[in-house]
């Protein structure tokens, strides 16, 4: 019998089992959906923060104290504003170099409240990072050598203390002092519910008498090129250590953060895939649960096939083809499944969801081994059937 | 072709149940040739299914040699055996064993499926087998859609659809009534005397095995008798009253 011929009958027998047939591709289709789903939403998620990363400037070198490890608390930090100067003279620009002091603290307007990030920073900034103000003024360097009481408010922070009325000029308490709004950012979104837009941005003398503290958290630096950017790193490395002896202290690049981020959620996708590759190998386990009954229950057929010439090979390709046929066709089924559930989540979850081309290729190739795999128990036991025997069953 | 179609030369079958050994034929020689119209009758576990299933190569002898067109079955392979069993043989069963969901077109159509005869020319062959059994107008039914004695005509029209050389018919009558069973055994006897198939009929039904010209009584895994009628014989005991 050719092989075409094994098809279509297989088919056949699957579509006389309309009910049975789509009950057991389920278990494939949901492990499949499952694999497509999980991957979509890492990759998703890891396409997210590296859009971020990328959307904050380029050829930023973060300088903190300690050691840069993610999970790690921060070390005390004995940087002060005059480092400003210092790096400033290595870069051989000092306006390319920000501060930064951060701390979370109550916003206010008189009944209206909001926690917000207030970042204590100086008027270089907008050099560094590409953080733009939509109304009204970024913070000078005057404002910073006065100690003005002057802010600028992220967006949600704007919208959440002055809802529709314009705060340009009016009054905000910070931690209970009041500051005057001189400009809101342009809204950049958030991050996995972590809202970018809710800072506030305030000179770093000001915020120094505010906290009340000398020091700063860090410093970022713009190198002037992306080739710059690697030697720099180490001569403010050493720059640093150089002024405060036995201090140990790091400068971070944007490839050096995206590369912690991506190796993190690479395998958060990998634990998210495994788990569903197990669901697969349910489902496996149930198509050949399945082909065993329906191989005891056609046992007659398979007798009178073989009455009528059908040889061992010929039952057991058919057996075979229709396992793999529910795995492909509930893979296919899965693969529909998995890409518009995708879609469906970036577009109306936060969870960004970018459905990686080779995790449909890989799902159905795994199902159709799986096809293979847990076919062949069962179409074995069907080849081997003894004719006599099988005829006789009732 | 001349000479025999089958011919069991001391065959023996024994099988073990539950550890005890069971013989079921006992040294068994027949010759059946080209043409022949017999039935092998017996009570039930005298052997004469076992007999059956050997002659139908569905089974292969414990000892002796079975020649089937020539051939020793024990030398061949289960996939010879097979393909041997779809060129030589039709089989008719007392319970028909059609696939229910599928045509009488498709079920007649199917020894040719393990022959690889091609789709055009086996829909072509398995109307003809169906149109020489009387059901010409029936293709496209369902087992369920016909009668018991329109569906053991659909299972002759498949064993004869791969022309065989001996159609081994098991009690074909055993599930219908007395005008459907009359109707088969007139097909049987029309198919033998008009296109030479050898028929070996199985039954423990006298007046069945009356319309055979020979009578193979099977006893105890024995061959008891084997009486043939004179020519002469053959025609009346084809006009006697089934």
């Amino acid at each position: 019998m050719k092989v075409t011929e094994a098809f279509r009958v297989a088919l056949d027998a699957l579509r006389a089992n309309r009910l049975r047939s789509a009950l057991t591709m389920l278990g494939v289709i949901i492990g499949v959906a499952a694999v497509v789903i999980l991957v979509a939403i890492g990759n998703g998620a890891k396409r997210e923060v590296e859009a971020q990363v990328e959307g904050l400037g380029s050829n930023i070198i973060i300088v903190v104290p300690g050691k840069f490890e993610f999970g790690s608390a921060p070390s005390v930090s004995r940087l002060t504003l005059a480092d400003v100067d210092l790096l400033g003279r290595v870069v051989g620009d000092r306006r390319r170099v920000a501060v930064t002091i951060a701390s979370g603290e109550t916003v206010s307007v008189g009944s209206r409240k909001v926690f917000a990030t207030v970042n204590g920073v100086n008027e270089n900034v907008p050099n560094v990072f590409d953080r733009a103000v939509a109304r009204g003024e970024y913070l000078t360097g005057t404002d910073v050598d006065t100690r003005r009481r002057v802010a600028v408010l992220g967006s949600s922070v704007a919208r959440d203390v002055f809802g529709d009325v314009d705060p340009l000029g009016r009054q905000v308490s910070i931690a209970g002092v009041r500051f005057r709004v001189i400009g809101v950012f342009v809204r950049v979104g958030s991050t996995f519910g972590v809202d970018r837009d809710s800072e506030v941005h305030i000179p770093v003398t000001a915020a120094q008498r505010l906290f009340g503290v000398d020091r700063i958290d860090g410093l970022a630096v713009k190198a002037p090129t992306a080739d710059d950017v690697e030697p720099l790193q180490k001569r403010l490395v050493s720059a640093l250590q150089d002024k405060y002896t036995g201090e140990e202290f790091s400068a971070v690049t944007q490839t050096q953060i995206l590369g912690t981020i991506g190796r993190i959620l690479g395998l958060l996708t990998l634990v998210l895939s495994a788990i569903a590759a197990i669901s697969l190998l349910v489902g496996g386990v149930g198509v050949s649960n399945i082909m065993l009954v329906s191989v005891r229950e056609r046992t007659r057929e398979i007798g009178l096939r073989k009455a009528l010439g059908a040889r061992s090979r010929d039952i057991l390709l058919q057996f075979l083809i229709e396992a793999v046929l529910l795995c492909v066709v509930g893979g296919l089924i899965g693969i529909g499944l998995g890409v518009g559930s995708s879609l469906l989540v970036s577009a109306v979850s936060p969870l960004p969801a970018v459905v990686a081309w080779w995790s449909p290729a890989l799902a159905f190739g795994v199902s159709a081994a799986v096809g293979i795999f847990f076919g062949v128990a069962p179409a074995r036991r069907a080849g081997r059937l003894d004719p006599v025997v099988a005829l006789r069953t009732e | 072709m001349t000479g025999p179609a089958v011919e069991a030369r001391d065959v023996s079958r024994s099988y073990r149940l539950d550890g005890v050994s069971v013989h079921a034929l006992r040294g068994v020689t027949l010759r059946i040739d080209q043409g022949d119209y017999l039935a092998i009758v017996g009570p039930s576990g005298s052997g004469k299914s076992t007999l059956m299933h050997l002659l139908g190569c569905l089974d292969r002898p414990s000892a002796g040699s079975l020649l089937l067109g020539g051939r020793d079955v024990a030398a061949l392979t289960d996939g010879e055996l097979a393909q041997l069993r779809n060129q030589t043989i039709g089989f008719v069963f007392q319970s028909f064993q059609l696939l229910s969901r599928t045509s009488a077109l498709d079920n007649v159509a199917l020894p040719l499926v393990y022959r690889g005869v091609r789709r055009a020319e086996r829909r072509a062959r398995s109307a003809a087998a169906l149109a020489a059994v009387g059901l010409a107008h029936r293709l496209g039914h369902r087992p369920s859609q016909l009668s018991g004695g329109e569906q053991q005509r659909v299972a002759i029209a498949r064993a004869l659809v791969g022309d065989p050389r001996v159609l081994l018919a098991d009690e074909p009558t055993g599930n219908l009534d007395s005008q459907s069973g009359a109707d088969v055994m007139d097909l049987l006897g029309r198919l033998n005397s008009e296109r030479g198939v050898a028929v070996v009929l199985v039954t423990h039904d006298p007046s069945i095995a009356a319309r055979a010209r020979r009578r193979i009584h099977v006893r105890d895994g024995l061959i008891e008798r084997d009486d043939a009628d004179t020519p002469g014989d053959a025609t009346s005991a084809a006009d006697a009253p089934a």
